[in-house]
């Protein structure tokens, strides 16, 4: 592969868009939305809010208050598209990127924050909020959420199941079986693609030498590509996915082209393998830019709206970070803690004399620090 | 001599086992133009093209079932799984496939190929990021299984592993990767310590401490600390996880008469049972203690905020010899 020669955006734009990027309203004959201006200002504060968090998380790993942070720039749109496309039944299996959707299911975005503080594994109910535990195995949810509409199938119930994962993953065989699972069962799941066209270091073209919607065509179900930083598109496209869902017909594929504007993570470095001008051609895509001048351009919002917007994100990030620098710290025994659901004795014997060791420790400095070394 | 951090001195170890032999190549997630997350291939694309360092799809199985068939077609290849908990879509390739193809074809078929993992936690990472599932693959035959645990050795066992004709399961120590050593590059690799043997790191007369990977160090520690105590503790480095030295081990607990394992993986049915079992028979009348285990809890590997608590560290080490010297 040449240096830095990714694709770029199809000149013909092989994509459902209904905003361009400069801010004009589109219409699509099999995707028509109907969308008050009020609806518009409520998505774009949802875009604003979350962008407000990410770039909050991302500077609390900075200051080592996060062992690491996942951003979710550039990829807004795409989130808060589908996420508000949820009914209340639907149930969500993300990645460990899906801040957008968690704020769409109602989570506490500080909640996000403790898998990569490192506190817990989790941080929310999936039961709660229909919005099941972060996956860091690559693709491993795609089958879960396969079995869960499956469940859903079984018991009548009228709801279906959205399941986030990337390029990169749909290399990996448990994707691909779960998309013959879906097809076998026509399980009612909308398979959400985000490609932001970067695994890491590795770009869409070694996964795929076709546009990946089109893989839905080969298990047999249907698969579309939406403009996956036009916030009214990813809405228009995965409500019509999830009542072909609901509706018996069965799995659809969503492929939002998107763009991973930040790193993998706070631990990457895409300098070393990407372009700087790719970014610049993106930011000219911005999701958040286009809803602001589509709103700005047809008068239907003003500067105190704007104002009140970016307040409200200024609010909601020193809350976030208070709640960060104030969540409580895990004890030592709660390593413990929760490893079976009817007890082992094995673990009750280590804890026991964990407990001991502890405690002695704390009865005499010698047995502690006190001995020195590199602990 | 200068000295090379472990990462480093794996990087040219890989690098002189790709000038050795033009069927050695190095596949993996980001192991080209990135040069792996731990920049362990850096530069190894850009000197020897990416037909010979590949950047694989995302998918492990993928990455370990088109290596075995590289290698049928007469190829070394060497295989980066980026993090110890991203292995297990690849288990089934490795412990149905690539452990059994030799004894499957009757010694037709040989499967040279290396499985690198970084291992281990201490780096404060999110969830499958810091396990140590090395039993998991010492238990199955027709694998070797070996620990690097500083530079020098990382440098030579990962060229004498590529030059294996059995597959190798190479275990890297990810929060050491930038611990620095004296190396010699110039050393022949067949005048090389050998990549099976296990190695006395620090002599003593009153008890043995085995450890291999990130806990050398810690073990190394501990002897420090107890030699002030008046305790001689010997290290040694167990390197070689499948097979064993029982040679090397058995001569050093005889002359201790105890002995004190140490590993990050959960103690219960880990590579410390197995060395307490064996060590047991063969050194039956020389023990003055029970065998003693230190490592991790039967618990999952747990968030990284309490994972100083779930990692052996100098105290709990001291702790076991304190235990096992008072028998």
């Amino acid at each position: 592969m040449a240096a830095g020669a990714k694709v770029d955006v199809p000149a013909g734009l092989d994509f459902i868009q209904l905003l361009t990027p400069e801010g004009e309203r589109l219409e699509h004959p099999d995707f028509p939305l109907e969308i008050s201006a009020s609806e518009i200002r409520e998505l774009y504060r949802d875009l604003a809010l979350v962008r407000r968090f990410d770039i909050e998380a991302t500077a609390l790993q900075r200051q080592g208050e996060l062992g690491i942070w996942a951003q979710v720039l550039g990829q807004e749109a795409a989130q808060i598209g589908s996420g508000r496309a949820l009914l209340p039944g639907d149930m969500v299996f993300p990645t460990y990127r899906e801040h957008g959707v968690a704020w769409c299911r109602g989570i506490a975005p500080e909640n996000l924050l403790q898998l990569f503080r490192g506190v817990n594994f989790g941080g929310w109910d999936p039961a709660q909020h229909n919005f099941g535990l972060y996956t860091i195995v690559i693709g491993a949810q795609t089958l879960h959420a396969v079995g869960y509409a499956m469940g859903m199938q079984k018991d009548g119930a009228e709801d279906a199941v959205i399941v986030y994962f990337g390029d990169g993953a749909s290399s990996e065989g448990d994707v691909n079986e779960s998309f013959i699972f879906a097809a076998s069962y026509n399980a009612p799941v909308v398979f959400f693609l985000q490609n932001n066209q970067w695994a890491i270091s590795v770009p869409e073209e070694r996964q795929s030498r076709i546009p990946l919607y089109r893989r839905a065509h080969g298990f047999g179900f249907p698969g579309v590509r939406v403009d996956g930083n036009d916030v009214l598109a990813c809405l228009a496209v995965t409500r019509k996915a999830l009542e072909h869902a609901r509706t018996g017909q069965g799995p659809f594929l969503i492929e939002a082209f998107t763009y991973r504007m930040g790193a993998h993570t706070t631990s990457d470095d895409p300098t070393r393998y990407r372009l700087a001008s790719e970014l610049e051609t993106w930011k000219l895509r911005d999701p958040i830019e286009r809803v602001k001048a589509y709103l700005s351009r047809n008068g239907l919002a003003d500067a105190a709206f704007y104002d009140g917007v970016d307040a409200e994100a200024e609010e909601l990030a020193g809350r976030v970070r208070s709640a960060c620098l104030s969540m409580p710290e895990p004890k030592p025994l709660d390593i413990f803690n929760q490893v079976y659901a009817g007890g082992s004795p094995l673990v009750d014997e280590e804890r026991l004399a964990y407990e001991d060791y502890l405690a002695g420790y704390d009865a005499n400095s010698d047995a502690g620090s006190g001995r020195g070394g590199e602990h | 001599m200068t000295a090379i951090a472990i990462a480093r001195a794996l990087n040219m170890g890989l690098r002189k086992a790709l000038e050795s032999n033009p069927k050695v190549i190095i596949m993996g997630e980001d192991v080209g133009k990135l040069g792996g997350v731990f920049r362990v291939t850096d530069g190894l694309q850009k000197d020897f093209g990416d037909d010979r360092v590949m950047d694989t799809p995302l998918a492990e199985s993928g990455i370990i079932g088109t290596a075995i068939g590289l290698a049928m077609r007469g190829y070394r290849p060497i295989c980066e799984i980026q993090f110890d908990g991203f292995v297990f879509p690849a288990y089934d390739q490795i412990i149905s496939q690539l452990a059994k193809l030799h004894y499957r074809s009757g010694g037709q078929v040989k499967m040279p190929v290396v499985i690198r993992i970084p291992f281990g936690g201490g780096i404060g990472a999110v969830e499958h990021h810091s396990e140590s599932p090395e039993a998991l693959f010492a238990h199955i035959a027709g694998l070797k299984v070996v620990a690097c645990s500083n530079a020098a050795d990382a440098f030579t066992m990962i060229q004498q592993a590529v030059a294996s004709d059995d597959p190798i399961v190479f275990f890297e120590p990810k929060r050491r990767y930038w611990e620095k050593a004296e190396l010699d590059t110039d050393l022949p690799l067949a005048q090389a310590f050998p990549l099976h043997a296990a190695r006395v790191v620090r002599p003593g007369r009153h008890l043995t401490l085995l450890a291999y990977g990130p806990m050398v160090r810690v073990a190394l520690d501990a002897a420090k600390v107890a030699a002030d105590e008046g305790h001689e503790l010997e290290v040694v480095d167990v390197r070689s996880l499948s097979p064993i030295d029982w040679e090397t081990i058995a001569e050093s607990v005889r002359h201790t008469g105890r002995c004190v394992i140490v590993h990050e993986a959960q103690v219960f049915l880990g590579m410390g049972a197995e060395l307490a079992a064996r060590i047991t028979e063969k050194c039956f009348f020389s023990l003055q203690a029970p065998v003693l285990r230190v490592g991790g809890f039967a618990t999952p590997y747990p968030p990284s905020r309490m994972e100083e608590n779930f990692l052996p560290d100098l105290d709990r080490v001291l702790d076991a010899v304190d235990r096992s010297l008072a028998y």
